[in-house]
């Protein structure tokens, strides 16, 4: 169920990112408060041109609109990022996937213990030693910290950021967009939060890479190990 | 080696045909409650739906968030609209004395308005907060006749599921389900901050449907239809929209 809903996950994300630069270039300003538009001082502006001739880009170049698909895919894809995580977290609760693979263990939640992790990824010529037997099988401290910031602080702010830029959302639950200092703040911290789940996507990436892309990548998809890796990376060690 | 053990087999087969079922039963279910938009075709149709349904069943009576007078924008952004066509020129002209909105379909009494007699309608104003599907926005007081005051007056009859709603500018025409055209803070907008509604932000006549993207919120409208179905409309997709690739409902 965990790679089922990885892989889920990893379309529904693709799709949620294109479509929401898509989306971005209509307006690459962004604004802190309630309201914002083109008449009033944007927090900051993104260097692309927009989709929008009535956006002052200095580019003196609109690009085409793509809102209208784009939009329909953000959506739908969201749902499949919610439906995935609900059976994600429902199973992860039941079979103690959380507790047993994500949690750090006991002996682990230690700064000391999450620095050791980091020095050895540091000190480790990683490209050529691939997992160590111990890790082959399980995460260490600083990959369960760093998964459950994705799962239960990140996603859940990317979801709730995005809902609150929804007008009828807002009207049943309108502290959902209060709290975060208004619909403009809403939309700010959207994108920021993305730019996050981007930062660790590619950190992921490039570990896997590191490990060994696709040995690592089939085991995601098969759930088999490669055995023969893992047996030579312990002569080496 | 067989990977597949029986035990996973049958609960595999259990929840495959729950799933169905469920499908099936959810169907059933969102047809009887009017849940299913008039865009709910394609391959964007499922995220449509899913869109539409939930946020009809989470937002029934809720109403758009309404600020203090201070937060009024005093920087309001009208977009970009094409020049208006001859037929809006003229009533322009003429001070819009002629304006007229024709209200038809399925009502006991079709009839046309004026502004004059919209005004002497039951009055709301509102402030509000219009909300560009591309990111921007601005709050502004509308002051309108509420669309309900006006179905009143014509009556609606009970197998009425869909407003349509046109703008004089040709090919600009949208719909909304009975129930936002109900909704309290639906407005036929004439008037803004505290004086006529400019012709920039759709004066003299706007539709103002704030629980969806400033784009449902048509601007110079004349006509008003009464349905139990958008299948005959334009593509049948609901509204212009959908014929641009934009979604109908536009709640979010």
């Amino acid at each position: 169920m965990v790679r089922v809903t990885h892989w889920l996950t990893v379309i529904a994300f693709i799709a949620l990112l294109i479509s929401g630069l898509e989306i971005v270039i209509s307006h690459p300003r962004f604004y802190w408060g309630e309201t914002g538009n083109v008449n009033m001082r944007p927090l900051f502006t993104l260097p692309i041109p927009s989709s929008r001739g009535t956006v002052p880009t200095g580019y003196g170049y609109v690009m085409p609109d793509q809102n209208g698909w784009s939009r329909y895919l953000h959506f739908q894809a969201a749902w499949v990022l919610v439906f995935t995580a609900l059976v994600y977290g429902i199973s992860s609760l039941l079979n103690g996937h959380f507790r047993k693979d994500l949690l750090p263990a006991r002996g682990d939640r230690s700064w000391r213990a999450f620095w050791e992790v980091i020095a050895r990824y540091l000190g480790r010529d990683l490209h050529r030693a691939g997992p160590d037997a111990a890790e082959a099988h399980s995460y260490n401290v600083v990959q369960r910290v760093s998964y459950l910031g994705v799962i239960f602080v990140l996603f859940p702010l990317v979801i709730w950021t995005g809902l609150a830029l929804s007008p009828a959302f807002d009207s049943a639950f309108p502290w959902a967009v209060n709290v975060l200092g208004g619909r403009q703040s809403a939309r700010t911290l959207h994108f920021f939060v993305t730019g996050f789940l981007v930062l660790f996507l590619v950190v992921h990436v490039t570990m896997v890479a590191l490990g060994g892309f696709w040995s690592r990548t089939r085991t995601m998809i098969t759930g088999r190990m490669v055995l023969r890796r893992i047996a030579q990376s312990r002569e080496r060690l | 080696m067989s990977f597949i053990s029986r035990r996973k087999l049958i609960t595999g087969g259990v929840a495959a045909t729950a799933g169905v079922a469920g499908l099936a039963v959810a169907d059933r279910m969102a047809r009887r409650y009017g849940l299913i938009p008039p865009d709910h075709g394609g391959c964007y149709g499922p995220g449509e739906t899913l869109d539409y349904a939930a946020q009809r069943l989470l937002t029934k009576h809720s109403l758009a968030r309404e600020f203090p007078r201070s937060m009024i924008s005093k920087a309001p952004f009208a977009n970009a609209i094409a020049p208006p066509n001859d037929a809006f020129k003229r009533m322009q002209a003429g001070g819009f004395l002629d304006w007229r909105l024709k209200v038809d379909g399925m009502v006991a009494r079709p009839g046309m308005f004026s502004l004059a007699e919209l005004k002497s309608l039951p009055v709301r104003s509102q402030i509000t907060e219009v909300v560009c599907e591309e990111g921007w926005s601005y709050i502004a007081e509308w002051i309108g006749t509420p669309l309900h005051e006006v179905l009143n007056e014509v009556g609606v009859l009970p197998q009425a599921r869909y407003i349509a709603y046109f703008s004089i500018e040709p090919e600009w025409w949208d719909s909304i389900d009975i129930s936002d055209a109900l909704h309290p803070q639906t407005l036929l907008s004439w008037g803004m901050n505290d004086g006529d509604l400019p012709v920039g932000f759709g004066g003299p006549l706007r539709m103002r449907v704030p629980r969806q993207l400033g784009y449902k919120s048509v601007k110079y409208i004349t006509r008003l239809t009464v349905t139990d179905s958008m299948k005959s409309f334009g593509q049948g997709l609901g509204s212009a929209a959908p014929e641009g690739g934009y979604s109908w409902y536009a709640g979010i």
